[in-house]
């Protein structure tokens, strides 16, 4: 077994003798050293001798201990250290060890920004980012432009692959969540509406909030956590790898090809998705009022008189911007990765985070446009 | 050089993925304080034979012993006792992206030691002065050249003074200067602080300059086809294979 370092203390003439044995490894001396400070060891002499004879073993870290030692040594008032019957091969550990010790390593340490500099340096980069998204922006637009001008140049392929990701795959989540919401929202309504005795009149409320609102931000809050994170880790990832330089040396246009697949196919199932989410959510209201005693065909009627065809129209109508914007900012924010392993993390987080306040914002302005028409 | 204790035993190891060996029946010994280097062509299994030795990968079947424990059939707290006294650089380098050089190596000293902050900052000053990089200690990862990397890999693998360290093609991607800096390094520190070294790699030049003992794997074989010295397998004439690589000509069975 190893034998674990310790110390023996004696005293002779003017010196103290110091006796370390066994192996001063990183782990040994870790020991030893909590040993050496916290115990009372010194004798009264203005010696000190280190004998390291029965010292088996000594390593970087045995060496850097004996200077410390020699250093705490110094510190509680001993002029004179030496040291003895150090094996040969180790005193160019020690050398080096002391070496270390005497430099002086301060100048290496950077220096902290100021508070001015610190800010300044993150509003300089807010700017230049921001500069860069509407560049991107510009850029994905006038790429899209195109691409609807002369269709045979989208990849289609790649397209209907990244539909099937990104929407088909959503499916059950959309579905879940959807569901969900409109039977919730169903039982919390039923409770006041029950004091009228209108209760049916839930169903009224659920068709009107999911196809008006609840579906479109829905589907487009979960693509946003699920695809748009997706496209900026993908990107993200091509970016460290070189595989965007690659296509922009082979000459290809790396927005057209990976960006414009990407924001047609999400452009396209956002609505579909959206379809299926108001329905799902709906679903979830039918099963609370059937088991409230009313007839399915009821609630549908309800909801058939009420819900207008604008309605249905206004929601996805959004649902295309909100195609666009889930797309494009996943791809923008993994264009715009930096080197580094967590820059594919901090794409996607900002992808997911600007999607969704986006979403929001246009939500907003959806609302304002829709009462100004009378919608 | 000391050649009479063993640092690393590897007894009729099959080694490889999923329980498919890459590599059978191999057996070989690695000498404490020697630089043991590992050669082969593309694709070999000289990655996954190192990738068993450091206990990344079980072996199918067979014996791994290092530094007379049996890493292969260990487990657990046993097996991370034993993995304490080796130290791995990798191919890429590695480096924990989200701290500095510095911070890099004092991790494991602040994982497996109670040592005070000062001693184990002096211990990482040591280091980066060995392999020459006390410039650079508060450098992020990312900010490093591909030769700094790998001599902060290098330095973390030392950081508990462990007494064999494992290179990943050491000198894959650098300049023949960077590289030859690389294999001084490793010489010199085979020779002041008696650390065993296994390489994998595939330069020649580096090869020649720092292997005291070299095992050259075939993927046709699945096994060793030739041990020796630099000058033993440099000279071997009766293997066509061995030749060939370190004479860099072109098989011409297979064109």
């Amino acid at each position: 077994m190893k034998s674990l370092p310790n110390f023996t203390v004696s005293k002779e003439n003017r010196s103290t003798i110091m006796a370390i044995t066994g192996r001063l490894d990183a782990k040994g001396v870790s020991g030893l050293w909590q040993d050496v400070t916290q115990k009372k060891w010194t004798r009264d002499t203005p010696d000190l001798i280190l004998d390291l004879e029965e010292v088996t073993y000594l390593d970087t870290a045995g060496a850097t201990f004996i200077c410390h030692l020699e250093a705490l040594a110094k510190s509680r008032g001993f002029k004179d250290i030496s040291i003895v019957n150090l094996k040969p091969e180790y005193s160019p550990l020690i050398d080096l060890a002391r070496h270390i010790r005497q430099k002086d390593f301060s100048d290496q340490i950077p220096q902290k920004l100021s508070f001015v500099e610190d800010k300044g340096k993150t509003i300089s980069e807010i700017l230049s980012e921001t500069k860069e998204f509407i560049t991107y922006t510009g850029e994905i637009t006038w790429a899209l432009v195109q691409s609807l001008m002369h269709p045979k140049r989208i990849r289609w392929a790649d397209t209907f692959l990244i539909a099937e990701r990104a929407g088909v795959n959503a499916l059950p989540i959309v579905a879940l969540i959807s569901f969900i919401v409109g039977l919730v929202m169903a039982f919390q309504a039923a409770i006041p509406m029950r004091m009228f005795g209108a209760e049916l009149y839930v169903a009224d409320l659920i068709g009107i909030a999911m196809v008006r609102e609840l579906g479109p931000l829905m589907t487009a809050i979960v693509l946003a956590g699920r695809s748009s994170s997706a496209f900026a880790a993908e990107i993200g990832t091509m970016r460290i790898n070189e595989e965007i330089d690659a296509l922009t040396v082979m000459g290809l246009d790396p927005v057209q090809f990976l960006i414009v697949p990407r924001v047609i196919a999400s452009t396209i199932i956002t609505p579909l998705l959206t379809i299926f989410s108001n329905l799902m959510g709906m679903l979830g209201g039918a099963l609370v009022i059937t088991s409230m005693g009313y007839p399915i065909i009821a609630y549908y009627n309800q909801i058939a008189s009420f819900v207008e065809w604008n309605d249905f129209a206004g929601g996805i109508v959004k649902c295309f911007v909100f195609g666009i914007l889930i797309a494009a900012t996943g791809c923008i924010r993994g264009y715009q990765t930096r080197s580094g392993p967590s820059a594919v993390g901090v794409s996607t987080t900002r992808a997911v985070v600007t999607g969704i306040i986006l979403i929001a914002v246009f939500d907003g302005i959806f609302s304002i446009i829709y009462y100004c028409l009378g919608i | 050089m000391k050649q009479s204790q063993t640092a690393i035993k590897i007894e009729n190891l099959y080694a490889g993925y999923n329980h498919i060996p890459i590599i059978e029946n191999i057996s070989f010994e690695v000498f404490k304080g020697e630089v043991f280097v590992i050669i082969g062509g593309s694709g070999c299994g000289k990655s996954t034979l190192l990738k068993h030795m450091i206990g990344l990968l079980p072996p199918v079947s067979g014996n791994i012993i290092i530094l007379g424990e049996r890493l292969s059939h260990a487990f657990g707290k046993e097996k991370n006792r034993i993995l304490q006294k080796i130290g791995v650089a990798f191919q890429s380098g590695a480096l924990f992206g989200s701290m500095t050089v510095m911070e890099n190596i004092t991790l494991p000293l602040k994982e497996f030691t109670r040592l005070p902050d000062s001693i184990i900052k002096d211990i990482a000053w040591l280091k980066l002065q060995l392999v020459g990089l006390e410039k650079s200690a508060f450098l992020m990862p990312g900010e490093l050249s591909g030769g700094m990397k790998k001599r902060a890999a290098l330095a973390r693998a030392m950081a508990l003074d462990p007494s064999i360290i494992f290179l990943d093609e050491p000198s894959a991607g650098l300049d023949p200067v960077t590289s030859a800096g690389l294999d001084h390094l490793v010489t010199d520190l085979a020779a002041s602080l008696g650390i065993t070294f296994v390489i994998v790699t595939h330069e020649l030049a580096s090869i020649d300059a720092i292997s005291d003992r070299i095992i050259m794997l075939d993927k046709t074989t699945k096994g060793i086809v030739a041990t020796g010295t630099p000058e033993q397998l440099k000279n071997e004439k009766n293997n066509p294979y061995v030749y060939n690589f370190f004479n860099r000509e072109i098989d011409k069975g297979e064109k």
